[in-house]
């Protein structure tokens, strides 16, 4: 593989069932993330976009094709190695959060460092840190109850990046959030990418989409058309609206 | 833009054209970046010409300057009431697009696909830059509200491509099945 691939899969494929109840979730995708790329995959329901980023976590094994993820092979990683790639290296956004109700804001962001032995000092205070960085430094002590959704993906958000990945996958981060929740989180992964964090997000969302560096459009378990949406000229965004006079002379 | 909307800036208190451009800058935000700086005074000599607005002591101010005060006449004043109470909305134009992928499918000329997916990357840019914009305005500034109201309607218009992807996909399909 190149060096400045990421992530890198060839062929990658995930089957569930067998004979007529086959579904080929992920159909033979060929995927390359450079360090530091904003990815977006866009498809509709059942299309294998969330299939294909847990297998991208190592939080599913495919069923063919090859995966390298930061230099390794992940089909070869034993269990327990895969425990700890996904524990150190990645970092999971979910569109339900999937915080800790009884423990707080804080608290939440802690525990994935304390799983990965960071001492509990060092945790705390990369916590606190990265809740200063989503906006919620003052909503520390909450628990997840109450805080608003927005609140708690930004709380989700700061516990996937605790142990410094290398790579932060997010599915639907933004499916349960209203219009100004969603901005919240596009300024959050903006701040990311401009800090060089590589970031997958699968996404229903075409405002999440259009913000990342390249979108990928899957349907069928494959990869149906992409588009690069850095580099190129920006336009004036008066061309956004309907700014001349209709009723000119 | 209509007219109207610089005349109804001059219903609150006489302004002069650098004050309502202004004023119309912090109302559209990075969108009004393109308007044309004569945009505002071509405006109001018009709406002068329509005896809609009113230069107040025409004398005081040498001809074509900045600094003359515009006020609204009571036609003016009775153009804004209405045009307040019209219910104009601007309809979508997506009758020509869709004749497009017509014609490009019944005369074999261009494969609609291609053209949804061509035109889904144009706006996908746009809403790209859009967004890209509201995430630079605060929250609470008139021009952040513009920009949400953009960045929706290129949702929506993405969502009806997304459709025509999968209406003409299918078909495109369906045709070579026919021909197997």
């Amino acid at each position: 593989m190149t060096n400045s691939a990421l992530v890198q899969a060839r062929s990658l494929r995930k089957d569930y069932g067998r004979g007529d109840g086959l579904v080929r979730a992920v159909d033979g995708v060929d995927l390359d993330i450079v360090s530091g790329e904003r990815v977006a995959v866009m498809g509709p329901s059942g299309c294998g976009k969330s299939t294909l980023l847990h297998l991208l976590g190592g939080l599913d094994r495919s069923s063919g094709g090859e995966l390298w993820f930061h230099g390794r092979r992940i089909g070869q990683l034993s269990e327990r190695a895969l425990a700890e790639m996904r524990r150190k290296e990645v970092g999971f956004v979910f569109q339900t959060f999937h915080l800790m109700d009884e423990l707080t804001a804080q608290e939440n962001v802690e525990l994935p460092a304390l799983l990965a032995e960071v001492p509990p000092r060092a945790a705390r205070r990369r916590a606190r840190d990265l809740l200063e960085r989503v906006g919620l430094a003052d909503r520390a002590g909450h628990l997840p109850s109450a805080l608003s959704g927005g609140q708690r993906q930004r709380v989700a958000i700061a516990r996937a990046l605790v142990n410094e990945p290398v790579l932060v996958l997010a599915d639907e981060p933004t499916g349960n959030l209203d219009s100004a929740a969603t901005l919240d989180i596009l300024r959050i992964f903006e701040s990311l990418h401009a800090t060089g964090q590589t970031l997958v997000i699968v996404t229903h969302d075409e405002r999440i989409g259009a913000t990342a560096d390249r979108l990928i459009y899957m349907q069928d378990g494959t990869f149906t058309d992409e588009t690069t949406l850095v580099g190129g000229t920006r336009r004036s965004l008066s061309t956004l609206i309907e700014l001349e006079d209709s009723t000119g002379e | 833009m209509q007219q109207e909307a610089v005349l109804a800036m001059l219903a609150k208190e006489p302004a002069r054209a650098y004050q309502l451009r202004a004023r119309l800058d912090d109302a559209l935000g990075p969108l009004g970046e393109g308007l044309n700086a004569g945009h505002v005074y071509v405006t109001l000599s018009r709406l002068e010409r329509a005896g809609l607005v009113m230069v107040e002591e025409p004398g005081a101010a040498p001809a074509g300057s900045d600094i003359k005060l515009y006020s609204l006449t009571p036609a003016g004043q009775e153009r804004v009431f209405q045009w307040l109470s019209e219910l104009n909305w601007p309809k979508p134009d997506l009758a020509e697009f869709h004749l497009k992928l017509i014609a490009a499918a019944a005369a074999g000329l261009a494969d609609p696909v291609g053209i949804v997916s061509a035109q889904r990357r144009e706006l996908l840019h746009r809403l790209h830059d859009a967004q890209q914009a509201a995430m630079g305005e605060s929250a609470d500034s008139d021009a952040s509200l513009l920009l949400e109201g953009v960045v929706l309607r290129l949702q929506a218009d993405l969502r009806w491509l997304e459709a025509c992807q999968r209406t003409w996909a299918s078909r495109r399909n369906d045709h070579r099945k026919g021909e197997r």
